[in-house]
């Protein structure tokens, strides 16, 4: 498969604290690639350097280079808000705006120039249908979007997402505040939009990366230990370190 | 059992001073009102007040109130919510960011007293404006920019993290995020902070005895003209305001009906805050829910 992600050598410091450690590693398009490892370990902190969220975190320095699709987007004429376009991110608590359904998903499509109805009309369905959360919803777009389930929330948070025609979609413990039914659906979702996105996600439920990705990273330290095929990964790790965690000795 | 019963004799007391305070509030604009109201007529309203006669009027004072109000806000608002912007979300925490907080927390706790000399000597006599609206609007403005400044800073911290971040994520810039995601979030409790500072504005005396002056011109109410000297609107005539007002006949009025005067004035003043607040707290509720689609 196609790398569209590739990082190489990456150090990341808050501060003085030295939370990425030359970190290189490819990411295949089309795919999910899950990052595990203890809490602290750098796997949020790498994932949310894919889209340059922690620009808002003071005292955050980036060296090394992060390339997608080609470009480097620490580079110098990189613009931010089309990368975050282009990588879209679902948050860990649901965090769909105090707006209505309709309005969520049409929110960036509105703020990005889209104003012809119709067209905003299109793209909020196709992106809920994209999100598994059409059929449930349609007979109340209007309705406010903080009276949905916190499963639904986040579907709709999907949906927000997509109608920003991501290529990539980020995906920072998603499920974890979720209860288990709701989490399968999430899961089931990402399993049908690889096809058409390429899918990063963290997560703490070693099940989870273990059910629905393509390939695992297991981090420690703000280091990568192994890289390797999901099903490799768990079945036969290279590396010690990776048997004490995915066999619940640690973390 | 022992634990119990301390548990009870602490709501008691917390119950008993939360009542104390209520009794007051209630006791006092209760006994404004029943002191007041009686004279309160559509005449003592509109009519100018006499100076040595009874059947004197606020109609002007009250003009001014709200005139200077208006005039104030119009100030105080957009640099308020545009420095309190900055100190939440652009100011970098260094040490001129934590110095700009320390002045806006020293100035906020300045006498009102004080704000009024520094009014006269700065706006009425540096910059030859006489006593005048315009000086009693920088004056008060003065008086009110620290809150709104720090009201507006607190609902935008309030605003919880999560919802910036999506707005980023979406791929907003940094101002678009704010001013269409944040804001709207923050209104509520900018509007508030914005009531409050009204409220000040409204009932201040002190800050406008040197400043916006205690004597009105007599005014045409039918000349709308803003630059004519007799015209209410005009900003660069001196305006005696209600507060002013009800000092000024309590301490100096010789009208035989003073005292009543004094307590009409002081039910109009206290009618007019409580109207203030409770209507702007419910357009405040309205434009939230019409915002935030919810019921």
């Amino acid at each position: 498969m196609q790398a569209l992600i590739e990082i190489e050598r990456l150090n990341l410091f808050y501060g003085s604290f030295h939370a990425l450690k030359n970190i290189s590693m490819d990411i295949p398009e089309k795919a999910i690639t899950a990052f595990i490892g203890p809490s602290g370990c750098g796997k949020s902190t790498l994932l949310r350097s894919l889209n340059r969220m922690n620009d808002m975190i003071p005292g955050t320095s980036t060296h090394g280079s992060i390339k997608i699709a080609g470009a480097d987007i620490y580079g110098k004429d990189i613009d931010v808000e089309a990368l975050r376009k282009n990588v879209g991110m679902v948050f860990q608590q649901p965090n769909p705006f105090p707006k209505s359904i309709y309005d969520n998903v049409a929110y960036g499509p509105r703020l990005h120039g889209i104003t012809s109805r119709h067209k905003l009309d299109e793209i909020v369905e196709s992106s809920l249908r994209g999100a598994a959360l059409w059929n449930e919803v349609k007979d109340h777009l209007k309705r406010s979007a903080l009276s949905l389930s916190g499963g639904q929330q986040q579907r709709l948070c999907i949906a927000r997402a997509l109608a920003v025609e991501p290529d990539v979609l980020l995906m920072d413990e998603a499920t974890s505040a979720l209860d288990p039914i709701s989490t399968l659906k999430i899961e089931e979702l990402a399993q049908e939009l690889k096809a058409k996105y390429t899918i990063v996600m963290v997560t703490h439920n070693m099940h989870q990366a273990a059910r629905v990705s393509n390939q695992t990273v297991f981090f420690l330290n703000g280091e990568v230990v192994e890289y390797a095929e999901t099903e490799k990964l768990f079945s036969n790790p290279q590396d010690q370190r990776t048997e004490d965690y995915i066999s619940g000795r640690f973390g | 059992m022992k634990a119990r019963a301390a548990d009870r004799v602490a709501t008691g007391v917390i119950i008993g001073m939360a009542s104390l305070i209520m009794l007051v509030l209630v006791g006092l604009i209760a006994y404004l009102l029943f002191r007041g109201l009686s004279h309160i007529s559509w005449h003592f309203l509109t009519s100018p007040p006499q100076s040595i006669k009874a059947g004197g009027g606020i109609g002007p004072q009250l003009f001014n109130s709200l005139y200077l109000l208006i005039l104030t806000m119009l100030i105080t608002i957009p640099l308020g919510i545009g420095a309190g912007i900055y100190m939440s979300q652009y100011a970098k925490a260094n040490q001129l960011t934590a110095f700009i907080r320390l002045v806006v927390e020293v100035l906020s706790s300045f006498p009102s007293i004080v704000i009024g000399l520094f009014g006269l000597l700065v706006f009425v006599n540096l910059f030859h404006m006489k006593y005048s609206l315009a000086a009693g609007a920088l004056a008060l403005t003065v008086f009110n920019l620290p809150l709104m400044v720090r009201v507006t800073e607190q609902a935008l911290n309030g605003v919880p993290r999560e919802q910036k971040e999506a707005g980023l994520a979406l791929g907003l810039s940094r101002w678009k995020t704010i001013s269409s995601i944040m804001l709207p979030m923050a209104f509520p409790a900018i509007l508030t902070g914005t009531i409050l500072a009204a409220g000040r504005v409204f009932g201040e005396a002190a800050a406008l005895l040197f400043t916006a002056g205690m004597t009105t011109p007599r005014l045409d109410f039918g000349n709308w003209n803003p630059l004519d000297s007799h015209s209410p609107l005009n900003p660069f005539r001196p305006a005696e305001t209600l507060a002013v007002h009800i000092w000024k006949i309590n301490s100096e009025g010789r009208a035989p009906d003073a005292p009543e005067i004094a307590a009409g004035a002081s039910a109009v003043l206290i009618i007019v805050v409580l109207l203030f607040n409770f209507g702007a707290r419910w357009l405040g509720r309205a434009i939230y829910r019409k915002f935030t689609a919810t019921k």
